[in-house]
């Protein structure tokens, strides 16, 4: 175990954890209403993928809080603002293409900073990366070539993509901003400062969306207030209601 | 107090179906990482599969139920991630089993080597993920017979 304060290790913990828990539950939206039945097998193993990794990373941050929280506690019963997921994965499914343009965007950023995450010096954020990220490569070869399926297929479902990848990208910037948080787990060796994954991540993204012949968008802003707890979009709390309705509405259920 | 060797604990474990393919045993799919006594706690170390295999549950359970049954009771599952699950660990056995059960068992290649019902070795992907984490779906080319796949990780 590295030598880190707790607290910002329980942050990051909880924001590898938030990822996954709500990308999670938004493509297990998509469950029993894809397009076609092998979209939809695929989309709710996805889900499932992210969901057991979230109780990796949330049973991990619970111990590191100390509080005695379980992956449960912490996936269920935190309200909006104690969310540290970045806004890209909380936006709304939309269409298919929508849905697959999110995932390609979050699959390329996940499976480079699991990467780096294979060399942490936290055994267990090692261990958690080793397991993930079998599951994202396998994510991002199916969501990559997806995008490219439809970006370069029809020009309906080419004009779907793009319009996709305009609503998106201004939240792709999010994924690389880099805090005090960040920089303490760099300078422990836990993970990676976001904002040098950017270089492969535009590498990786470019290349994919140049064959999918679709163009990303020009301008600079970034939607962001995710990660850090400023601010999330209206989209979240929809989506919590929903996800935590049961734990709310009766304290404690088990089955 | 006397204790059954670890060589019997395993040989117990090899009988243990897996809950979603039950022609593999536990010991098949190379789950079980290792089993040793602490004191008189029978320690069963099993990894995850799949991260968010729901399957998870029921083989723990289904490892304590067997072992309580040969009469341990004192028993403790450890669950353990590093080094993560690969289907390199699955015992030849095993894969001749999948292959007659009609899955075709995992290779380095990436795909099926063969229709697991006609042997011909043209087929084609269908979908990257089929009825649990651990398999897509595949379809022959000659026989026209769709079939599970194992996917090699």
């Amino acid at each position: 175990m590295a030598d880190v304060d707790n607290k910002a290790l329980f942050e990051f913990l909880v924001r590898m954890g938030d990822n996954t828990l709500i990308l999670g539950h938004r493509v297990s939206e998509w469950c029993g209403h894809s397009p076609i039945l092998e979209e939809d097998i695929a989309l709710a193993n996805t889900a499932l993928d992210l969901l057991g990794q979230t109780k990796m990373w949330l049973d991990y941050a619970g111990k590191v809080q100390g509080e005695g929280k379980s992956a449960d506690d912490l996936a269920f019963l935190r309200d909006g603002w104690d969310l540290r997921n970045v806004l890209l994965v909380e936006l709304p499914n939309g269409d298919f293409g929508q849905t697959l343009m999110r995932q390609f965007l979050f699959d390329a950023y996940h499976s480079i900073i699991l990467g780096h995450l294979l060399k942490s010096s936290d055994d267990d954020v090692r261990a958690i990366a080793q397991k993930a990220s079998k599951e994202v490569t396998y994510h991002l070869e199916r969501s990559a070539d997806t995008v490219v399926g439809l970006g370069d297929g029809t020009p309906e479902s080419h004009k779907r993509m793009q319009a996709a990848l305009d609503y998106l990208w201004p939240y792709v910037g999010e994924m690389f901003e880099t805090d005090d948080i960040d920089r303490a787990m760099a300078a422990a060796g836990v993970a990676p400062e976001p904002s040098g994954l950017k270089a492969d991540y535009d590498a990786l993204v470019g290349r994919v969306l140049a064959d999918a012949t679709l163009t990303i968008p020009g301008g600079n802003y970034v939607h962001k207030g995710g990660r850090n707890g400023y601010m999330h979009t209206e989209h979240l709390g929809h989506l919590l209601c929903e996800m935590q309705w049961l734990q709310r509405a009766y304290p404690g259920c088990e089955w | 107090m006397a204790h059954p060797s670890t060589e019997q604990v395993w040989e117990w474990l090899e009988a243990v179906p897996d809950p979603e393919i039950p022609v593999l045993t536990l010991t098949d799919l190379g789950i079980i990482r290792n089993v040793d006594w602490e004191g008189d706690t029978c320690v069963v170390t099993v990894t995850p599969t799949y991260s968010g295999c729901p399957a998870t549950s029921i083989i723990n359970l289904d490892i304590e139920t067997a072992l309580r049954d040969k009469g341990l009771t004192d028993i403790e599952l450890r669950n353990q991630l590093d080094p993560a699950w690969t289907t390199d660990w699955m015992s030849e056995k095993g894969r001749e089993k999948l292959e007659e059960y009609g899955i075709a068992p995992p290779q380095p290649a990436g795909g099926p080597e063969r229709c697991p019902h006609c042997g011909s070795p043209n087929v084609e992907k269908l979908s990257q993920f089929g009825s649990t984490p651990c398999k897509a779906q595949w379809r022959c080319t000659d026989c026209l017979e769709p079939f599970e796949y194992f996917k090699c990780i």
